[in-house]
């Protein structure tokens, strides 16, 4: 399987903001139209859950059924178009050293832990407890949590409608770029799972850097 | 708000439906022509900002479509519904459900007053009323399944939709594993791509079936879904644990 991998020249020194994320850590902020966000994969294999909202109507959030079906693929890589519910673009990835970027995996939370892990995983930390802490910090509910895409996740569907997990594209120092085509919410669980072998048990740090950009399209 | 159907009732093509499955009654969806499509949606009916969870649905079995065997989980670790029978064999739960704008770029717009009950109205839309009618809005709309439609993925992650998957006389049933509000809309598959909009009319029936037994097929399926049935069923009234 080959990918078409995209660099990105922007300078990290140039960036309006350079933060480090650790496992277990949510992230929420405005992307404004046209700044550039790159999620950089500091250790390989670490899942990024990450949902977008349209700023100015947060009812219209990402999904991830517009988007795979509006560009025929179940994977995100450059070019994707991440897509509102009613069809608004929020961000176009850009660059992308990965390849490819999961849709289908959605956020691990303690009560799918217990139905997949079993029993005695309900009280370790979970994404969604990540989601919504930082989503009630912003004025949502949980029923603004919808379907997220994973960074640097590989879930492959098999011919026959099987889904399975392999092991990650991703390296340390991989990254995604994308750039925000309206004024965006990104909200962030940098996924803290000790449960699945695609983070090899370890989840581990990611570096988040925004770049202002000029106008979307530019 | 608990109300529920007895008898049988025919959806018509591209409309939508709601109504409350109690907890071991089953929903019996019939494709009466052949190449129907519907899309569902299922919230907690006491609860519902409990709701169908398509990636928890799918990882938790490891499947990327929807047939007899499939529990159908929502976001809290709960099984909502099951599929207890089904003669098709696959159910879509990757594309979602179309939208006004796009209906009206393959076919162009409609309007009540030129086509009366004719008028195309887009599956999203549609849903969002339906669920306003339960006190509900834009914010509960989450992913759908697509039933009586097939849709693949190739290695490189392309999908691959299969027009008229679905034959005549195609039947599957839901069985409610929890109190359930049911949402349907009966338009086409949006990747359906035939010259004419030619929305198909599915049956709808309610029976009683009892809820899971220990030797349920769904339940046995996979060590997942004998947690989840057992998360489900310390939550119903009274549950002894």
């Amino acid at each position: 399987m080959t990918h078409t991998l995209v660099t990105s020249d922007l300078d990290p020194a140039a960036a309006v903001l350079d933060e480090t994320v650790q496992p277990g850590d949510g992230w929420m902020r405005v992307l404004k139209t046209g700044q550039r966000l790159r999620i950089v994969d500091l250790a390989g294999n670490q899942a990024v859950d990450t949902l977008f909202y349209d700023a100015q109507d947060t009812a219209d959030r990402f999904s991830a059924q517009d988007t795979i079906r509006e560009q025929g693929s179940i994977y995100l890589t450059t070019g994707s178009r991440l897509l509102t519910g009613s069809g608004r673009p929020l961000v176009t990835i850009v660059a992308d050293t990965c390849g490819r970027h999961d849709t289908l995996g959605g956020a691990c939370s303690q009560e799918s832990n217990v139905v997949r892990y079993g029993e005695h995983t309900r009280h370790m930390h979970a994404c969604r407890q990540t989601f919504l802490a930082q989503a009630l910090a912003w004025g949502l509910e949980k029923h603004d949590l919808t379907h997220n895409v994973n960074f640097f996740m590989n879930v492959p569907v098999t011919p026959d409608g099987g889904l399975t997990f392999e092991d990650g594209l991703s390296a340390p120092g991989k990254y995604v770029e994308m750039r925000a085509e309206r004024d965006v919410i990104v909200l962030i669980s940098n996924c803290p799972q000790l449960n699945n072998p695609c983070n090899a048990y370890d989840p581990t740090a990611v570096r988040l850097l925004v770049w202002d950009g000029g106008e979307a399209g530019a | 708000m608990i109300e529920s159907l007895t008898a049988r009732e025919v959806l018509p093509g591209a409309a939508t439906w709601s109504g409350v499955l109690r907890r071991g009654s089953a929903l019996e969806l019939e494709d009466i022509e052949g190449g129907a499509n519907v899309a569902l949606l299922l919230l907690d009916a006491h609860r519902p900002s409990e709701r169908l969870n398509v990636p928890d649905t799918l990882k938790a079995q490891h499947v990327a479509r929807i047939t007899a065997g499939v529990a159908l989980y929502s976001d809290m670790g709960r099984v909502l519904a099951s599929v207890i029978e089904d003669t098709g064999g696959w159910h879509d739960p990757l594309c979602g459900h179309g939208r006004q704008g796009d209906l009206d770029d393959l076919y162009g717009p409609t309007s009540y007053a030129s086509e009366r009950n004719a008028v195309r109205r887009g599956a999203r839309e549609e849903l969002i009323v339906e669920l306003a009618k339960h006190g509900l809005g834009a914010r509960d709309l989450a992913a759908t399944i697509n039933l009586f439609s097939k849709v693949t993925v190739d290695a490189a992650g392309r999908l691959c939709f299969h027009p008229g998957s679905s034959a005549a006389g195609s039947r599957v049933v839901l069985r409610a594993d929890t109190d359930v509000l049911v949402l349907l809309n009966s338009a086409p598959h949006p990747l359906q791509r035939t010259p004419d909009w030619e929305p198909r009319p599915v049956g709808l029936a309610v029976r009683t079936v009892g809820v899971a037994g220990p030797g349920d097929p769904v339940r046995l399926a996979c060590a997942e879904n004998g947690r989840g049935f057992a998360a489900t069923e310390r939550t119903q009234p009274g549950s002894a644990s």
